[in-house]
């Protein structure tokens, strides 16, 4: 079986978000990086299937050269071969589009990634990778099994969870509990460093871009009510907080 | 810039979500000079349909097929391309992304998810967007010819009149369906308030001490007409099924009122519920760190402060 497995790099998620440059540019001093929370849980399943199975995984990641620590990591978790398409990931159809070159004359199995980044959390690049490569696209995934060509999902829906048969090659976008995340042994670490890292240029054009951010408002002070006297609460959220 | 908004349908009916989505859509055509059509896939009557009218969209287009997403997007990008739409509009959603998505791939057009505000369109087509799990927001402008977009729950007040839409059934050739997928089952709680859809959620975390002491919870929940959520660790303990779990890798909330009950408040957790209009926080523990993003909060124990509330609650009707 032929795995590709798409990851980020995202900062932290216990990051505190701050932007510089008048606003117009992401604060990366003091950040740490990780790969994509969603799509470490894919890599997780694409080396327990690989382990069932045999076959390979290859990784990638559209992303600049800071991101080879958050690739060297999914190579010490179990990828094979790792490839980074040289480009700053900003919109999702540019990413999309990078993806589905690379993958087309591939005959990947399955292309595997997380439900969305947790950084712009737009969550359609599997999507999007699916339609342009003419090939079924499912998420949030929640559990993958593969038999021969069948694949079988658990798909999640609003309020409980789909079951669907479908047939490789196919795009799943993933969650957990899909598998655990993995941690690289200290033989993977060893083994990841001197695999290659293949860097293509990137071709396509991204269709939107971020101009500025902001950070939202500041929160009002929070107002402490008794526990004894905790039926109090419903009137304020009524007549105060008018929500009820 | 004629807009095409995609509405939900959900047991028969539009979802709540793709009200404010119909009414986006509608302000953004307005806004344009120009016109909006709402695009309708699943079960309906026709007079539910109609009931677009009342979000300002006075035309339904309607296809009557519950067939699976690859159908659902070919039928949503040839519907963009036959009315000339230049902006299709939904609300944020599991499916709405995915079809959205391939409906993207198909037509090489501009995606925005989690929208917070009306477009500005003077000069080009700039939207805001909230990131980092609502820890952010980016202002994000669009290029392409057709630009789809996601808008986030509770960003727009809606306005309803009594007015109806007109209903156009649309025919499509069965023949090209897709019958890549196969639905093998599908398991869903019924009954149960729709949590990403829900006004009120009332959630739980690890300080109530396991699943059998949940029912003061669900009490409060009951009394309230909200929808139940959990933390990560108790759906992790399986204490509460997974579609219950609220935060940075679970469902994402933006309700009006979020009560939380024995959860610490971790930064994951609050990435879930941090577009929640008003918050209160529960927790024995003075020190929690969700109090700090709390409207409304009480120190004491969980089992003695849900019963209280419920019985306020019980006392207001």
């Amino acid at each position: 079986m032929k795995i590709l497995v798409c990851i980020s790099s995202v900062p932290d998620t216990t990051s505190k978000i701050s932007f510089e440059e008048g606003n117009t540019k992401f604060a990366k001093g003091g950040i740490q990086y990780i790969i994509g929370p969603y799509d470490d849980y894919a890599l997780a399943r694409a080396v327990e299937l690989k382990e069932a199975n045999g076959g390979s995984i290859t990784v990638l990641n559209v992303g600049q050269a800071d991101t080879e620590a958050q690739i060297r990591k999914a190579l010490a978790i179990g990828a094979d071969s790792a490839v980074r398409i040289d480009a700053d990931p900003t919109d999702s159809y540019f990413v999309a589009s990078e993806i589905a070159s690379y993958a087309k004359d591939k005959a990947f199995d399955l292309i595997l990634m997380g439900r969305e980044t947790t950084d712009y959390n737009s969550g359609v690049v599997h999507g999007i990778v699916g339609e342009l490569l003419g090939i079924p696209s499912f998420s949030p995934v929640m559990e993958l099994n593969v038999e021969g060509s069948k694949v079988f999902i658990a798909k999640e829906i609003e309020g409980g969870k789909e079951k669907i048969e479908t047939s490789i090659p196919v795009v799943l976008g993933c969650q957990e509990p899909i598998a655990e995340w993995k941690i690289p042994s200290m033989r993977g670490i060893m083994g990841a460093r001197t695999k290659p890292i293949e860097v293509v240029a990137a071709s396509a054009a991204a269709l939107t871009a971020v101009i500025s951010y902001e950070l939202p408002p500041a929160k009002g002070a929070v107002k402490m009510i008794a526990a004894e006297d905790a039926g109090s609460l419903i009137k304020l959220l009524q007549t105060e907080a008018k929500v009820l | 810039m004629s807009v095409l908004i995609f509405a939900e349908l959900a047991e028969g009916i539009i979802k709540k979500n793709s009200h404010e989505a119909i009414y986006y859509g509608s302000l953004v055509a307005k806004q344009t000079g120009s016109s909006a059509v709402v695009l309708a896939i699943g079960e309906a009557t026709e007079a539910e349909l109609a009931k677009a009218g009342s979000f300002g969209v006075a035309k339904v287009v309607y296809v009557n097929k519950t067939e699976n997403i690859m159908a659902y997007a070919k039928v949503l990008a040839d519907t963009v391309k036959s009315t000339g739409a230049s902006v299709v509009v939904s609300a944020k959603s599991p499916l709405a992304d995915a079809i959205l998505a391939r409906a993207a791939g198909a037509l090489k057009g501009g995606f925005v998810g989690n929208i917070t505000a009306l477009p500005e369109t003077e000069n080009g087509f700039v939207v805001t967007r909230s990131i980092f799990s609502g820890k952010a927001f980016a202002k994000t402008s669009v290029t392409s010819g057709v630009k789809l977009l996601a808008i986030k729950k509770n960003v727009l007040t809606v306005e309803e009149s009594s007015d109806l839409a007109s209903v156009e059934t649309l025919s499509i050739n069965t023949s090209e369906e897709d019958s890549s997928a196969k639905v093998l089952s599908v398991d869903k709680a019924s009954g149960a308030v729709s949590l990403p859809e829900a006004d009120i959620v009332v959630s739980g975390g690890r300080g109530m001490k396991g699943p059998e002491h949940w029912q003061p919870l669900l009490d409060l929940a009951e009394a309230l007409g909200a929808a139940t959520a959990c933390s990560k660790p108790v759906s992790d303990l399986d204490w509460r099924p997974h579609h219950e779990h609220v935060g940075q890798t679970g469902v994402k909330v933006a309700p009006n009122l979020y009560i939380a009950a024995g959860i610490s408040g971790a930064i994951q957790h609050l990435a879930g519920v941090n577009s929640s209009k008003v918050i209160v926080v529960i927790n024995k523990d003075p020190e929690a760190p969700f109090f700090k993003a709390a409207d409304y909060g009480i120190v004491g124990d969980v089992f003695e402060v849900l019963p209280k509330l419920t019985e306020a609650v019980k006392a207001l009707k």
